[in-house]
C-alpha cells in the first residue's frame, strides 16, 4: 500500500500542470469566442483561484513521493513538530 | 437529563442557529438572483452588469477562503465565541442592508455598489463561520459522540436552504409577480427576516461561554500567536491541510453542490419543470434526506469517518449519470413529438394567446397554448410563419389563413416547451431522485465536521480547517453549476456534459481520500 501511495504521489504532481494547461487552454479558446468583459472576469477568477489549488495538489504529490503520508500523525505533538 | 446532556444541546443550539441563519442569507441572495439582476444590476449598463459578475464570483468563491483565514485567525488568537458572534453579525446585518438599499433606478450605480460591498462582507463572514461553529461544538463533545453532536450543524446548511426556500415562496405565493418584483417588493422581506432571526441567534449565543479547550489553553498561556504561520509553514500541519482538502472536502463539496444546486438548476432550465414543483421537489427530498445528516454522523462515531465518506463520493460518481438522464428521458417532450413513430399528437387544454406581426407578405404568428402529452401538462410556444402567395383572409382567426390555399406555413421548427407540470407518480418519482442525491450529501458531509476537527490540534484548529473546508465547498463545491453549466455552453451535444466536473472531482477525491486517509477516530482532540 505504502508503494502504492508514494508512486501515485507522481500522478499527482502531473496532474496539477497539466489542470493548469487545460484550464488556462480552455480560457483563452472561449475568450476569444466571447471577447466580453464578463467571459474574461469569469475565467481570470477560475485561474486565479484554480491555479494554486493545483501547485497545492503537486505539492501533495511531492510528499506523497517523499513518503510523508506513509504513517499520518497520531497526536498534534507530531504535526507541530 | 443531566446537565452536561443539557449543556452539549445548548451549545449545539447555538452553534447551528446562527449557521442555519448564515446559510439562509447566503441562499436567498442566489434564489432571488433574477430580482435582484433586474433591480440592481440591469444588463442595459455596462458598469452595473460586470458589477454583477463580480457580485457572483467574487463574493462566493474568492472572499470565503479568506473570510476562513482571517476569522480562523482571529478565532484561533481571541476565542470561538467571540469569533463566531463577529461572524454572525457581520453575516445578519448585511443582509438585512441588501434588503434596504434602494434600487438602481433610483440611486444608479451607487446601487449595485453597495451590493457588492455587502456581498463581500457576507462572504467573508461566512468563511469565517462553519470552522468556529464546528470547533466550538467538537471542543464541547465528548469523544465517543463527536461526529454524533457535530452532525448536527451540518443540518444547518441545508435547513439554512430550506427555511430560504420556505420563506420565499411563501412570500411569493401571496402576491402576484408584479408586486413580488416591484423595487420596494415581497422580494425584500426575506432580507428584512433575517435580522429577526440574527437577533435571537445573537441572544443565544452571548449567554454561551468560550469552548472548554480553547479557554484552558488561554489560561495556560498556550494559544498560538500566530496561527496563519503554525498552520500553513510547519510541513507536518500543512501536509494535513492539503490531505484534508484533497482527500475529503474537495469531493464532498461537488457532491453537497450537485445534489441541492445543480440538481435544481437542471430541473428547471434542461428539464423545464415549472418553479413550484421543481422547488418542492427540492423541499421534499431535503426534508426526507436530512436526518441521515445525524444518522452518519453517529454513525461514524461507531465505525469511523473515512469510508462512509468515501462511499458517499463514489455512490455519487456511480449513479449522477443515469440519475440525471433519467430526468431528461422523462420530460423529453421535444423527442417524443417528433419521434418518427410518434402517432400521438399532444391534447389541447388552452390556448394563453395568439398574436401576429405583419412583416410585407410575411406574418409571424406567436401562440402560446397549454398541452398535455403523456400526462405531463406543459406550455408550448411556437413563432410560425405564414409567406403569402396569393390575397389574404382577414386575420385573426388563423384557421382562415391555414384555409387559404394560396399561403405557405412555415411551422416553428423548434418551440418551446416550458413550465412542465409533473403528474403525481413523476413527482414522486423526481423527489426520488434526488433525495438519493441529497442521501449521499449527507454521507460526505454529516461526518467531516468531526473527522476536520481531529485532524488538527487545538491551538490553530480554526484557521487549519477552515481553509481547506473553504477552498473544498467554497471554490470546488461553489462553482459546480457555474462549471456544469459552462461546460454545456462549451460542449453543445452533451446535455449531461456538465456532469463530468463534479465526477472527475468526487472520483479523484475518493483515490486520494481511500489511498492516504485513515479511518482512526482520534480520541483525544485536547492536544
Amino acid at each position: 500500500m505504502n508503494t502504492i501511495k508514494k508512486y501515485a504521489g507522481v500522478l499527482w504532481i502531473v496532474a496539477g500542470p497539466i489542470g493548469i494547461y487545460f484550464l488556462v487552454q480552455t480560457a483563452l479558446s472561449e475568450i476569444a469566442k466571447k471577447p466580453h468583459i464578463d467571459t474574461k472576469i469569469q475565467w481570470i477568477v477560475f485561474i486565479a483561484i484554480f491555479t494554486p489549488t493545483a501547485i497545492g495538489l503537486m505539492i501533495f504529490g511531492w510528499y506523497a513521493l517523499k513518503n510523508e503520508y506513509e504513517r499520518l500523525p497520531e497526536t498534534s505533538k507530531e504535526i507541530e513538530d | 437529563m443531566n446537565n452536561g446532556s443539557r449543556s452539549i444541546w445548548k451549545v449545539i443550539a447555538a452553534s447551528s442557529v446562527g449557521t442555519m441563519i448564515e446559510w439562509y442569507d447566503f441562499y436567498i441572495f442566489g434564489m432571488l438572483s433574477t430580482t435582484i439582476s433586474s433591480q440592481f444590476f440591469p444588463k442595459e449598463n455596462p458598469t452595473a452588469a460586470l458589477l454583477s459578475t463580480l457580485a457572483i464570483f467574487a463574493a462566493g468563491f474568492i472572499v470565503r477562503p479568506f473570510g476562513a483565514l482571517v476569522f480562523g485567525r482571529l478565532g484561533d488568537l481571541i476565542g470561538r465565541k467571540y469569533t463566531f458572534l463577529l461572524t454572525l453579525i457581520l453575516m445578519g446585518g448585511s443582509t438585512f442592508l441588501i434588503g434596504l438599499v434602494p434600487g438602481y433606478k433610483s440611486i444608479g450605480i451607487a446601487a449595485p455598489l453597495l451590493v457588492l460591498l455587502l456581498r463581500l462582507v457576507q462572504g467573508l463572514a461566512l468563511g469565517g463561520e462553519y470552522g468556529g461553529a464546528a470547533t466550538y461544538v467538537a471542543e464541547h463533545a465528548p469523544s465517543n459522540k463527536r461526529g454524533y453532536y457535530t452532525s448536527w450543524i451540518q443540518t444547518t446548511a441545508t435547513l439554512g436552504l430550506f427555511v430560504a426556500l420556505g420563506v420565499i415562496m411563501l412570500v411569493k405565493l401571496n402576491m402576484p409577480d408584479a408586486s413580488f418584483n416591484a423595487e420596494w417588493g415581497g422580494w425584500r422581506y426575506p432580507f428584512w427576516i433575517s435580522i429577526l432571526l440574527v437577533a435571537v441567534s445573537i441572544y443565544i449565543r452571548l449567554k454561551m461561554k468560550e469552548s472548554p479547550l480553547f479557554a484552558k489553553l488561554k489560561e495556560e498561556g498556550k494559544t498560538s500567536v500566530n496561527p496563519l504561520k503554525e498552520s500553513f509553514s510547519h510541513k507536518g500541519n500543512f501536509k494535513m491541510v492539503l490531505l484534508a482538502l484533497f482527500g475529503a472536502v474537495m469531493g464532498q463539496g461537488v457532491i453537497w453542490y450537485t445534489g441541492q444546486f445543480y440538481a435544481q438548476s437542471f430541473l428547471e432550465t434542461k428539464c423545464n419543470i415549472e418553479f413550484e414543483q421543481s422547488r418542492t421537489i427540492m423541499l421534499w427530498a431535503i426534508l426526507f434526506a436530512t436526518p441521515f445528516f445525524v444518522l452518519f454522523g453517529w454513525l461514524s462515531d461507531k465505525i469511523g469517518r473515512k469510508w462512509i465518506m468515501m462511499a458517499g463520493m463514489l455512490l455519487g460518481v456511480i449513479l449522477y449519470r443515469p440519475i440525471f438522464s433519467t430526468f431528461l428521458k422523462e420530460t423529453n417532450i421535444r423527442e417524443w413529438i417528433n419521434a418518427p413513430l410518434s402517432d400521438s399528437k399532444p391534447n389541447l387544454i388552452n390556448v394563453i394567446k395568439t398574436d401576429s406581426l405583419f412583416k410585407g407578405d410575411t406574418v409571424i404568428v406567436h401562440r402560446k397554448k397549454t398541452l398535455e402529452y403523456s400526462e405531463i401538462k406543459f406550455i408550448e410556444e411556437r413563432y410560425d410563419t405564414i409567406t403569402k402567395t396569393g390575397g389574404w383572409t382577414i386575420y385573426p382567426p388563423l384557421s382562415a389563413l391555414h384555409d387559404d390555399e394560396s399561403s405557405v406555413l412555415k411551422p416553428d421548427t423548434k418551440p418551446a416547451y416550458l413550465n412542465l407540470h409533473l403528474p403525481t407518480s413523476l413527482y414522486w418519482k423526481f423527489v426520488g431522485l434526488v433525495f438519493i442525491m441529497i442521501f449521499l450529501v449527507t454521507m460526505v458531509y454529516g461526518p467531516i465536521a468531526a473527522f476536520l476537527v481531529e485532524m488538527f490540534p487545538t491551538k490553530i484548529r480554526y484557521t487549519s480547517m477552515s481553509l481547506p473546508y473553504h477552498i473544498g465547498n467554497g471554490v470546488f463545491g461553489g462553482l459546480t453549476p457555474y462549471i456544469a453549466l459552462l461546460l454545456t455552453t462549451i460542449y453543445t451535444k452533451d446535455k449531461l456534459v456538465g456532469l463530468y466536473y463534479p465526477i472527475i472531482i468526487a472520483g479523484l477525491c475518493f483515490i486520494i481520500g481511500t489511498l492516504y486517509l485513515n479511518n482512526k477516530i482520534d480520541k483525544d482532540v485536547t492536544d
